[in-house]
């Protein structure tokens, strides 16, 4: 699904990336934790083709095409889906406008016609059922007033609406409470599936109690510096990355 | 009028009617004005000689008068002498005989505005067959519209059929003197439309240009008068969602509204007429004088623009606040791109007790536009208890185009509320960047924000001009984002 080799990437001069390597397969579900600032977030943007960052080395394979060549809305139709860590508000557009806008944007790349009305009602009705989303949220604007765990639900229902195949999360459980957690992480779990891979940034091992990774990663420095098993996650929580940045250097 | 002044009209009056004749077979006037020409114009539309006074006594004014000083707009002189004051309707031979003979660019945006064909080539104006759907439909409703007693014509007609109504309002909101553009539109309109509305009349369907089918042809210098007796009701559009290429360079339209007791009319434009190409080459001047009169108690006029085309814009939408707790709204959304200019705001002027406004202006400017809102509310000593709301927003996408933003206000009654509220930002890159993350180009992005943005404008629109508002204003971005 997805391949990382060797990525350096900058912001202006400043090395953010140094040298990251990651292998996600079809259906696997990896989580990467590590440090304020070790630059996970910068991982997710490159990854979905934000501009501001400079690749200076190695490459990113996806679904077998070059991932860097291709401009980000390109990318978001090939299945590349990212949940933002803050999700930006557009006043004025309503949240159902622009999914709906979104899905067909994706049907036509793939050369099916535009959803008709009503199906796209039902699927939208379904899935802020399966979020316990109040429908309200549909006909209000993208975000606005939205507090930080709404913001976040809104994400991962445009994720279950788009069925991406390559699921980026960037800190999705932050700001979310107990309930609202367990109920996002089902969310995540119902979109699971064969020819869907998650790439889920979070920093903490509670995330993973819900949704189970197979693979764990620790990213500090611009670099995975270590990768286990779901228990790496309970030994950071036990050890915190201090333990990690030792074992390494 | 003096004698002597009246001995001239007479000279003149006679000397075309003599040649009456023979002038009818010139298509087109030679370019230049003076009172010949306005005598000439007159003779040949068959005009009530009210009518020609009328034009004389505006022209003269209008010698005297200097153009406006432009503010923020940079504009090459007009030689009002090389233009011509006249052309006659087109006959079907000069027209285009099918969609062939059309700009492919022009086409290309009807297309992508989903305008049916039979429409495009109205729009066009290629020549087409009698036989056609459009015409049917202009007859039913004109049955209607006698049925309920409304008068909807070309105003030309209107001066042959109801002369008195005419002469009984025109110019009687904007004077004939008011502005330089209004005093010239005044000595040589040709044509515009004319609607009155009787007593307790609700409009029994909306009025637009579409069905006058002439509409399209009327020139420069057009010409609308609305009248809403009282306890009436009209809505109107005007203009076409399809930019609408024009040799002429000048437009000077004047729009007069009078709203009696209990009235209401709603007013929307859509005006997209030819921008200029992306150097800023070709395009209209579009300079407009629209006004409205509440003479009535708790009378409302309603005026919403979407104003996307023209080279330069300049235009005010007034409403004077004359009856007691009359109502004036103004909704506007003005979008400019490449090197386009629009000068845009509207006057709320309170004279009546408890008078009531709004205004709810959107700016967009793209590419190397300048975008300027102006605006007046003036309150008057007498108008206890007056509210005014004006909220403008500027919206820029890209770093080479300007907002201004100009809000007067003038309060001469203490107890008067005047809110003003003012925002400019920019499409940020975040919004951008997500919009593309969720699949959409970048075009589609910056359409799909800056219709949110305005979306409290079109909200005003009827239904089937906000789909077409928005489908434009994609249109009219193109190319704004690299
Ligand atoms: N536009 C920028 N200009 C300057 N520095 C930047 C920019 N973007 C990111 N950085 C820096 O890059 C580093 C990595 O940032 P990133 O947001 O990727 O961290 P993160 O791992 O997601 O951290 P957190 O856990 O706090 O979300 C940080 O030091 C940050 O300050
Ligand atoms: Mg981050």
């Amino acid at each position: 699904m997805l391949s990382i080799e060797n990525l350096h990437v900058n912001v202006g001069d400043k090395p953010i990336l140094k040298g990251l390597n990651l292998q996600i397969k079809a259906g696997e579900v990896h989580a990467i934790m590590g440090p304020n600032g070790a630059g996970k977030s910068t991982l997710s943007h490159v990854l979905s083709g934000k501009s501001g960052y400079t690749v200076t080395a190695g490459n990113v394979t996806y679904q077998g095409e070059n991932l860097l060549d291709l401009e980000p809305d390109e990318r978001a139709r090939k299945g590349v889906f990212l949940a933002f860590q803050y999700p930006v508000e557009i006043p004025g557009v309503s949240n159902i406008y622009l999914m709906k806008a979104a899905l067909n944007a994706i049907r036509k790349h793939k050369g099916l016609p535009e959803v008709d009305a009503m199906d796209f009602l039902t699927l939208v009705k379904d899935k802020v059922k399966l979020l316990e989303m109040d429908e309200k949220f549909l006909y209000r604007s993208v975000n606005e007033g939205f507090s930080g765990g709404e913001k976040k639900r809104n994400e991962i229902l445009q994720a279950a609406i788009l069925e991406p195949s390559l699921c980026i999360l960037d800190e999705t459980d932050s700001g979310l409470d107990i309930d609202a957690l367990k109920v996002v992480a089902a969310g995540v779990n119902s979109l699971r599936a064969e020819d869907r891979s998650f790439l889920m940034i979070t920093h903490y091992q509670r995330l993973l109690d819900y949704i189970k990774p197979d693979i764990v990663h620790v990213l500090a420095d611009g670099k995975i510096v270590k990768s286990g098993g779901p228990e790496l996650a309970l030994e950071l929580e036990a050890k915190g990355y201090r333990w990690v940045e030792e074992q390494v250097a | 009028m003096s004698t002597s002044a009246q001995e001239i009209d007479n000279l003149i009056s006679q000397k075309y009617k003599e040649g009456f004749v023979t002038e009818l077979e010139v298509d087109t006037f030679p370019p230049g004005l003076d009172e010949e020409v306005i005598a000439k114009l007159s003779a040949i539309k068959g005009e009530p000689e009210f009518m020609l006074d009328y034009r004389l006594k505006a022209f003269r004014h209008w010698q005297t008068m200097t153009e406006p000083n432009w503010a923020q707009l940079n504009i090459t002189p007009i030689d009002y002498q090389s233009i011509s004051y006249y052309s006659a309707p087109k006959k079907d031979s000069d027209k285009p005989q099918s969609l062939d003979e059309i700009d492919p660019e022009l086409l290309e945006t009807y297309k992508k505005l989903g305008i049916p064909l039979d429409e495009q080539e109205r729009l066009a104006g290629v020549a087409v067959d009698a036989v056609f759907d459009s015409v049917s439909v202009a007859t039913t409703f004109k049955g209607k519209l006698k049925d309920a007693g409304v008068i909807f014509c070309p105003i030309s007609e209107a001066l042959q059929e109801h002369p008195e109504l005419v002469k009984q309002y025109l110019g009687t909101v904007v004077p004939s003197g008011d502005n330089f553009f209004a005093a010239l539109n005044a000595a040589v309109f040709t044509d515009g439309s004319f609607v009155y509305i009787p007593k307790g009349v609700r409009c029994p369907m909306e009025l637009s240009t579409y069905f006058r089918i002439n509409a399209a042809n009327t020139g420069q210098f057009e010409r609308t008068l609305i009248i809403a007796d009282e306890d009436s009701h009209v809505s109107y559009l005007e203009g076409c969602t399809a930019p609408m290429r024009d040799e002429n360079q000048l437009h000077a339209a004047v729009v007069e509204l009078v709203v009696m007791d209990n009235a209401e009319i709603k007013y929307s434009t859509v005006q997209n007429w030819y921008p200029g190409d992306e150097n800023g080459v070709g395009g209209i001047y579009n300079f407009v004088t629209k006004r409205a009169e509440c003479r009535g108690a708790n009378s409302k006029v309603s005026w919403t623009q979407v104003e996307t085309g023209s080279a330069i814009t300049w235009k005010y939408p007034s409403c004077v606040l004359l009856g007691d707790n009359s109502i004036g709204e103004f909704y506007s959304v003005a979008l400019t791109n490449n090197l386009q200019q629009a000068d845009t705001g509207t006057k709320m002027i309170h004279v009546g007790k408890n008078t009531r406004s709004t205004i709810i202006a959107k700016g967009i400017s793209a590419g190397r536009s300048q975008n300027t809102y102006r605006g007046l509310v003036k309150v008057g000593k007498a108008a206890i208890g007056a509210r005014n709301y004006t909220q403008c927003d500027s919206l820029l996408v890209g770093d080479k185009c300007g907002a201004h933003t100009f809000p007067y206000v003038e309060v001469k009654q203490p107890s008067a509320q005047v809110e003003h509220e003012a925002t400019t930002s920019k499409i940020s890159e975040d919004q951008l960047f997500f919009c593309q993350q969720r699949g959409l180009s970048a075009e589609d992005a910056v359409s799909m924000i800056v219709n949110g943005f305005c979306k409290s404008v079109f909200k005003e629109l009827p239904m089937e001009f906000a789909v077409e508002a928005q489908a434009l204003l994609g249109i009219s971005l193109e190319g704004s984002v690299g």
